[in-house]
């Protein structure tokens, strides 16, 4: 058997629990009905939730770049000032801010992408619903409970798989906005304690390639530092 | 056949494009259990632009799918967690 042909197997599961079927199929309608307006409104609670996490980070963002900016005006001040080693001290702890300004823009992008994804299952699902709505009443007026029965069938089925995937697709939102939110705090007291920001390279858990990264952090700085002199005509002039 | 992408939606598959996604498919449940993370993203890529070749269905329409395809940016560890945790 293949993926697809197990996906849907657990997927029929997940569908019979978010759809509990009553006695008279008419109540099941309405039921169900109840159900999905309740997941519309889950979803719009999860558009905000996965929003709120986005400008957190945005504004994160903006603060390291204003600490990033702030390392740079310190880097160009201890040049003027001939003091290499405060501009290399000053242009490490940019290099810092930078990697996580990087990092945190991934993320940023991720819950865009969640974003986009939970506002087209909104749309998509509102129009289902909408479908719903009318064919329940319809089949209400006028069919019995047993031909009702019959009638709602594949409505019904049709729509508990678009909740049970939509209840995926919300867990998965919620799975990596928890996920941020440990690194963001992480992130906090970085920008709150400065001198973390001297050795701000995020350790890969290989400690051959910490120590390769922290090597090309290091060239990055004294490129960058060459480049600084340049530009504030203070190079080497031998 | 009506496939459904996870958190995408439903289109109506036939013919070639399905017999294709069939030997796919199987292959993504190779990569799965032999844990080959860069194997099944590509296939799962693969053979979620082959549904989408067929015709996409109208929100609209409240109809149940033969198959089930996962999101196509799962990873090889959430797909794992589905087939672990099926309640």
């Amino acid at each position: 058997m293949g993926l697809m042909a197990r996906v849907s197997t657990i997927f029929k599961s997940k569908v019979n629990t978010v759809l509990d079927k009553a006695e008279d199929p008419r109540e099941t309608l309405e039921y169900s009905y109840q159900k999905q307006v309740e997941q519309l409104q889950n979803i719009r609670r999860g558009i905000a939730e996965v929003v709120t996490s986005k400008k957190r980070l945005e504004l994160q963002a903006a603060r390291l770049q204003q600490s990033a900016d702030q390392q740079d005006a310190n880097a160009r001040d201890a040049v003027r000032a001939n003091r290499d080693d405060l501009a290399q001290e000053a242009l490490t702890r940019k290099q810092g801010f930078t990697s996580q300004i990087a990092g945190l823009q991934t993320q940023i992008d991720d819950l865009a992408r969640e974003e986009a994804r939970l506002t087209d299952l909104q749309q998509k699902l509102q129009a289902k619903v909408e479908s719903f709505r009318t064919q329940k009443e319809v089949i209400k007026a006028q069919y019995s409970a047993a031909q009702a029965q019959v009638k709602i069938g594949e409505a019904f089925t049709g729509l508990g798989e678009d909740m049970a995937d939509v209840n995926m697709a919300l867990q998965r939102a919620q799975d990596k906005t928890e996920g941020m939110k440990a690194r963001a705090a992480a992130i906090d007291s970085l920008s709150e304690n400065p001198a973390f920001a001297a050795d701000a390279l995020p350790s890969s858990g290989d400690s051959i390639r910490d120590e390769l990264n922290k090597l090309q952090a290091s060239s990055g700085v004294s490129d960058e530092l060459a480049k600084l002199k340049a530009e504030l005509g203070q190079g080497d002039k031998a | 056949m009506i496939v459904r992408i996870l958190s995408e939606g439903q289109y109506r598959v036939d013919g070639d494009t399905l017999e294709q996604i069939k030997v796919l498919d199987d292959q993504l449940m190779e990569a799965l259990t032999a844990n080959q993370a860069d194997r099944f993203r590509e296939l799962l890529a693969t053979v979620a632009e082959l549904v989408r070749r067929g015709t996409a269905l109208d929100p609209e329409h409240l109809v149940e799918s033969d198959l089930i395809l996962p999101a196509s940016d799962t990873t090889l560890e959430e797909a794992k967690r589905l087939f672990a945790d099926p309640a």
